[in-house]
């Protein structure tokens, strides 16, 4: 049975929707990003508003083809979709757009964005290895602190960075405890569920409302445990979902998992618990310790990318997991190319069957992901029936 | 008792009578635009063929694009499943199924029990497939089962394009420049055979090696195949019935 708190989480997108609007007209300063490196606490210290801009749905990719090629990733094509025709009110709305030179494909999208909007772009390097990659991304810490003071004209203190940074780590320590509830047998949350509450908390814009909804959510989880109630029975496959970010619209082969029987209980994508993992550490300097966290993001356009391996190995460990699912979006090389990385570590190293699903937004092969998921999942043991 | 495998794909459907030792009576028919209608007929036919009714069968598996539209089936597994079960069948000894279809080409590698270790299948176009050989077969206005035969003993016109649109395209141009229709047909088999290559490649050769599926009656493919592969691939007659005996296994 799904928590009824789920109702007022799938709520929060309209509420969110009029929030930004309200905001907006009293004066705040909203500022828009995509990736989990953005360093949220430096907009909020700003006593701007930082949310997340759409990207995941299929709609606006058709404009987006007039300007951009059609073979690269959904996610640049949706976001940039929805940032030239207007329908994400949440980029409509924002006075500055925070960009990260994380891919290749997104690095040049932000230079037709640019023109549309405000933008200031945070120089990731390569690698998040070694003190030289630290300080560089310390600087662009500094860099984008300073862009916001010259913008928004204020000043960013220390004071308000550790008061930002308690705050994101609350929502943090919230949402991490949500997730944690599906490593009990058998998972309370449906993916579907869990996907929506981890990704709709970008769209907050009163951070301490959202963290208060995902409370009661745990609370009426964890009632629901206690009286027995699951989102599956004990025979449904646990699954570990890992690779490109999902969020609503871009759902598909989470659901058609579901469908076929099989649980979800952790989401290791950056839209679920990749940027969860580590808070940012509050005794240290607010800009080292920011650095160091968003650094520490295991994303495939790190190289090399072994932490992801290991959070894997954490993930699949600790829920119990008895498959691993990669999905890669076409044309998205980073995340393709580590798929046989990843593959080969699942396989020898976990002893788990894997198994990497390349596709895009749309349902046009949803037929024959279903086919590879249903033989996956009868690999793994359980029986499809009529 | 007798388990019945219905296998509707997109192409053919086939569906093979079971008696817990062997394959005792088969039937194949178009798939056509209904499967639930085409997969009754093959039922009917079966039936017939055994004189038996219903009452005389103990389950109906059904496997396949269409299995999804077979109301009368007891269970319904995936192809690769069954592809897998199927191939245990007819030798316990393969460990690598090659099994290209009307629109899909899969690869299947077994456990020793016949159950499904590992497989891959090709992305949501038609390249390399059964449809991909249909199309260009059109194009060079013969049938389908002539390209084997057309394809010997000639030097292969080089074909670049695995799409099957574009591919069409070149095969048009080289019509044009005077290509002949032998090499062109060569040109066609060792690029499909070359697709299938890397995708089995992705998984490794192990043991013996069997291709199923409609394209596996296609002489000259497996041949090429076995060369680029370094094994002797095993096929036979009753190649395209793998999947409804897999699943014939499975429902017994």
């Amino acid at each position: 049975m799904r928590p009824k708190v789920m109702e007022e989480v799938e709520g929060l997108r309209g509420v969110n929707s009029v929030k930004i609007k309200e905001a907006h007209e009293e004066g705040k300063k909203v500022v828009g990003m995509y990736c989990v490196f953005s360093p949220q606490e430096i907009a909020l210290a700003a006593d701007a508003i930082s949310v997340t801009l759409c990207g995941t749905a299929q709609a606006p990719i058709e404009d987006a083809e007039k300007e951009l090629p059609r073979n690269l990733c959904p996610l640049i094509k949706s976001s940039y979709g929805f940032a030239i025709t207007d329908k994400c009110p949440y980029f409509y709305f924002s006075d500055v757009l925070l960009a990260e030179t994380t891919c290749d494909g997104k690095k040049k999208m932000y230079e037709l964005m640019s023109k549309i909007k405000p933008m200031h772009v945070m120089n990731l390097p390569q690698t998040a290895q070694g003190d030289e990659a630290l300080n560089i991304w310390k600087n662009e810490m500094v860099n984008f602190k300073e862009f916001l003071e010259e913008k928004f004209e204020v000043e960013i203190t220390d004071e308000k960075l550790t008061d930002a940074i308690k705050l994101m780590n609350k929502e943090r320590i919230a949402m991490k405890k949500l997730h944690k509830l599906n490593a009990h047998k058998p998972a309370p949350l449906t993916g579907m569920d869990m996907m929506l509450a981890q990704w709709l908390k970008g769209f907050n814009v009163d951070k301490e409302a959202g963290i208060e909804i995902i409370e009661r959510l745990i609370s009426e989880t964890e009632e629901n445990i206690k009286k027995g109630i699951f989102a599956f029975d004990e025979t449904a496959p646990r699954i570990l979902l890992t690779g490109c970010p999902i969020g609503s619209g871009s759902e598909k082969t989470l659901r058609i998992l579901e469908e076929s029987g099989a649980s979800v209980v952790a989401l290791e994508n950056c839209t679920g618990y990749k940027g969860l993992d580590v808070l940012v550490d509050e005794t240290k300097d607010p800009i080292t310790a920011l650095s160091e966290k968003y650094l520490s993001t295991p994303c495939s356009c790190m190289t090399n990318n072994n932490s992801r391996l290991d959070l894997i190995k954490r993930l699949a460990d600790e829920y119990e997991v008895d498959g691993v699912v990669d999905l890669t979006w076409q044309a998205c090389h980073t995340y393709n190319i580590e798929s046989f990385t990843v593959r080969n570590f699942v396989k020898d190293e976990l002893n788990l069957p894997f198994l990497q699903v390349e596709t895009d937004y749309s349902d046009s092969d949803a037929g024959q992901i279903k086919v590879r998921v249903e033989a996956f999942l009868e690999t793994i043991g359980s029986t499809v029936t009529a | 008792m007798i388990s019945i495998g219905i296998d509707v794909g997109s192409v053919a459907a086939k569906a093979v009578a079971y008696d817990g030792q062997k394959v005792i009576a088969n039937a194949i028919l178009p798939t056509g635009w209904s499967p639930k209608k085409t997969g009754e007929r093959l039922l009917n036919q079966i039936m017939k063929e055994l004189n038996i009714t219903r009452n005389d069968i103990s389950s109906i598996v059904g496997t396949g694009y269409g299995r999804v539209s077979l109301p009368f089936i007891d269970k319904k597994v995936t192809e690769i499943t069954c592809h897998g079960k199927g191939a245990h069948y007819m030798d316990p000894d393969i460990r690598v199924v090659i099994d290209i279809g009307g629109q899909d080409s899969k690869v299947i590698k077994l456990n020793d029990n016949g159950t499904v270790g590992d497989f891959l299948m090709n992305d949501k176009c038609a390249a390399g497939t059964g449809r991909f050989l249909q199309v260009m077969a059109n194009a060079l206005e013969i049938d389908v089962s002539d390209l084997s035969k057309l394809a010997s003993d000639v030097e292969p016109a080089n074909i670049n394009s695995m799409c099957t649109v574009f591919a069409e395209s070149e095969v048009v141009s080289l019509i044009a420049e005077g290509t002949s229709k032998e090499a062109i047909a060569s040109g066609l088999l060792h690029s499909v055979c070359n697709k299938t290559y890397s995708l089995v490649s992705k998984l490794g050769v192990e043991n013996k090696v069997f291709f199923s599926g409609g394209v596996s009656k296609n002489k000259k493919l497996v041949d090429l195949l076995s060369n680029k592969l370094g094994v002797d691939i095993i096929s036979s007659d009753e190649a395209q019935f793998l999947g409804a005996i897999g699943a014939a296994i499975i429902g017994y």
